[in-house]
């Protein structure tokens, strides 16, 4: 089967996706971010598609982000979350989306633990696939709407210098941000302790840093990643405290930045331990901005997938 | 009376192979020759040999005669794992692939920790009346690593050697007392070296693969250190060590020096950790997840020298059949294993004989008379009065894998569509055929 669409027949990744095609989606993001500004926030462009948003775990960002990209396009969408469905029954994944599959359904939105789920589940429906992240590896419609907000902000994502602070070991939106990041011509940085680091990261071609300041003094924006509780119980890091102290993202270490520095971070925040509550509310976060685009970038992901071409999303958006 | 083969069928004729290159470096020949079979054992091997009365004769003109394979460590999931393979579609599938006996693995459900199911093990491998099925018990009891089973009632039964494969023996106490005890029965302790607060919760090489992946890694070190432990233990205490599905280069090298000072290790090489490397992983191919992982390609290099020069003496499967269900899944969900019963003889001459890393001598040797003498079976040899497990092979044969033409019950090999060339064609287990190559086109 071909796909002729822009972006194929499923969206897995960014590492799997051309720089071209990652600007395009970003440019219909851009189109498409005027719909939610709307007094009626809705056009036909998906209208008669079924969506299902297929959730193994808990999300409530992502999710409500998708689901809101879907109405504002018009689709119909079925929600779908791991606890109390089937899948607790012990159904298998292949079943459930055989089962999913021959309900006639355009598209299916997957968050799943195990890393290549959203792959397998590709290769095998006819379905448009759309990872809402899949295990440790990848977060691609997190990483997109990060390199939006930073295009946004500083009119381009080439020549940035982006560090990824914190557990980029477990991180998908790691990741995804790497592959996107490197293709858009940006230098990648990572800083965490090296528990928190996987095994060969140098050799993707990121900059690894140990100490934060040394991060901050070189990056011209800052992703911050959210420390799981878990990964001081599995011994990963000795407390939360210490990690505040070594590695957190305080003021005083953001006030000392040469140069004006962009704060993201994909959420949920703990504050104080990651990142502390003056700078995920001070002048230089734009956290919430990626919230809003991230609403954006979905809706972009899936008009391209369903068929949609960049050039005709200023026009599809004004169709009754 | 522990390594009988119970033959209960039509009497046995006297068969000769004639022509064929008469491969046995036990007894150091590599010549054209013929090698007579009668009553179970082999009667003559030498030139222009006549077939007496009521003889079969069969031409193995431009075909290798050598002993017959022995695979050290296969899987046959009975009991408890019969969807995923039997003792008897074990032991068919083990004959097609040129074996004339397999060491199967006690990690069954329940485990084989007492005499009573190593006789089942026995038993079924004699019921199935194809290759040789030699039980392997626990080192302990419930493969739960606290105490030793019943060593000496197990040989007695007909236990080759113990091992509590799947799983290591995390304790080091408990491994010294293993290699210690066996010494009074002269079977080895095989050893799954793997340290499991290093591996827990990987499932695939760690490494730049893994990373792009997402895929907790399982470190070379998870391994190594075993490996040194289990060296030294071996070292301290005399028993007699053999090591498993070796896949590191630093623990071919401590093998290799371990063997220099006269340590009492034998050890193994996989077919696929030979032939493929963790990016063949990529795609998250189920198929390729096996424990111990494919590594990097500086570690596949390391196995291959290790067969060559004998640090790894013997090449084995370590054929683990897994129902396509179970491999049908997202990759960390899927178990670890992969089938080589029948494509082990196949990749062996094409990935090191076909590519000049191993004689045909040398080859026979790592899957015949070394796999014999380390775990002292029968075979290994074709010295007149020995039993009659021959094995037949073709060594340009060319094929292509598919496994759906396997015997084995399951499918989940991840060379389906590798171009080999050589392969069986006649599995002789006694002085019986106990398979054959159908002949394709007439």
């Amino acid at each position: 089967m071909t796909h002729p669409t822009f972006l194929g027949k499923d969206l897995i990744g960014l590492a799997a996706i051309s720089a071209e095609q990652i600007r395009a989606i970003l440019d219909t993001a851009e189109a498409f971010k005027e719909i939610s500004e709307r007094p009626i926030k809705k056009v036909p462009v998906l209208r008669g598609k079924t969506i299902v948003n297929l959730f193994f775990e808990a999300s409530t960002r992502t999710r409500v982000s998708f689901e809101f990209a879907e109405k504002r396009l018009s689709a119909d969408t079925v929600n779908i979350a791991a606890s109390g469905s089937s899948v607790q029954k012990g159904e298998t994944l292949v079943d459930t989306a055989r089962n999913l599959e021959a309900m006639k359904i355009d598209m299916v939105v997957m968050r799943h633990p195990s890393s290549g789920a959203a792959r397998f589940l590709a290769e095998r429906i006819p379905s448009n696939v759309v990872n809402a992240g899949d295990g440790r590896h990848e977060h691609p419609t997190q990483a997109l709407l990060d390199l939006l907000t930073i295009r946004d902000h500083r009119g381009r994502i080439e020549g940035m210098r982006v560090c990824i602070l914190g557990d980029v070991l477990h991180s998908r939106v790691a990741r995804s941000n790497i592959w996107g990041l490197l293709k858009l011509g940006a230098e990648v940085g990572v800083c965490a302790p090296r528990t928190l680091l996987p095994a060969g990261i140098e050799e993707l071609g990121v900059t690894v840093f140990s100490h934060v300041e040394d991060a901050i003094e070189w990056a011209d924006a800052l992703n911050v990643l959210r420390l799981q509780l878990e990964r001081m119980q599995a011994g990963y890091v000795p407390s939360l405290r210490e990690y505040n102290r070594v590695f957190g993202v305080s003021r005083e270490r953001v006030e000392r930045a040469p140069r004006d520095l962009l704060i993201l971070h994909p959420g949920p925040m703990n504050r104080g331990v990651e990142i502390d509550s003056d700078v995920a509310d001070g002048p230089h976060s734009v956290i919430l901005d990626q919230v809003t685009n991230g609403v954006a970038v979905r809706m972009a992901v899936l008009y391209l997938l369903a068929g949609g071409v960049p050039e005709r999303a200023e026009a599809a958006k004004h169709e009754a | 009376m522990k390594h009988e083969v119970a033959v209960t069928r039509a009497p046995l004729r006297p068969l000769l192979l004639q022509g064929g290159r008469v491969i046995d470096p036990s007894t150091d020949l590599d010549d054209v020759q013929d090698v007579l079979l009668h009553e179970g054992r082999i009667e003559a091997v030498g030139r222009g040999l006549s077939a007496p009365d009521g003889a079969d004769v069969f031409d193995a003109s431009g075909l290798i005669v050598c002993p017959g394979l022995i695979d050290l460590h296969v899987h046959l999931r009975e009991p408890g794992g019969e969807h995923r393979e039997t003792i008897a579609s074990g032991a068919r599938a083990a004959a097609a692939g040129g074996f004339a006996a397999v060491c199967a693995m006690p990690n069954t459900d329940p485990p084989i920790d007492d005499p009573a199911a190593v006789g089942f093990v026995r038993a079924e491998g004699m019921r199935a009346g194809s290759v040789r099925v030699y039980p392997v018990g626990c080192v302990s009891v419930g493969q739960k690593g606290e105490r030793l089973t019943q060593i000496g009632e197990m040989v007695d039964a007909g236990a080759v050697a113990i091992t509590d494969d799947g799983l290591p023996v995390s304790d080091a106490g408990l491994m010294r007392l293993a290699l210690e005890y066996t010494r009074t029965f002269g079977i080895p302790v095989a050893s799954h070296c793997e340290e499991l607060s290093l591996s827990r919760g990987g499932s695939m090489n760690e490494g730049l693969v893994s990373t792009r992946l997402g895929i907790t890694g399982i470190p070379n070190a998870a391994e190594d250190v075993m490996i040194a432990r289990d060296l030294l233990l071996s070292e301290l205490t005399g028993g007699r060590l053999h090591i498993q599905h070796v896949t590191t280069r630093r623990g071919v090298a401590m093998i290799r020096e371990a063997k220099a000072r006269g340590v009492s290790v034998t050890a193994e090489g996989t077919p696929h950790h030979f032939t493929l490397t963790d990016a063949d992983v990529e795609g998250y191919r189920t198929e390729a997840k096996v424990n111990p992982p494919l590594r990097t390609a500086a570690d596949r290099a390391a196995v291959i020298e290790g067969v060559a020069d004998g640090t790894l003496d013997v090449i084995a499967t370590d054929h683990a059949p897994h129902h396509y269900d179970e491999k049908e899944q997202a990759f960390e969900d899927a178990p670890f294993g992969l089938i080589g019963l029948e494509t082990a003889l196949g990749l062996a001459l094409t990935e090191l004989v076909g590519k000049g890393v191993l004689t045909l001598s040398r080859l026979v040797d790592r899957m015949s008379c070394a796999p014999a003498r380390a775990f002292a079976l029968p075979g290994g040899t074709l010295r007149a009065g020995s039993d009659a497990d021959v094995t037949v092979f073709d060594p340009a044969l060319d094929w292509v894998v598919e496994p759906a033409r396997f015997l084995s019950r399951s499918r989940n090999s991840p060379f389906a569509g590798f171009h080999l060339r050589g392969a069986a064609v006649r599995t002789i287990v006694g002085g019986r055929v106990v398979w054959e190559r159908a002949r394709e086109g007439g």
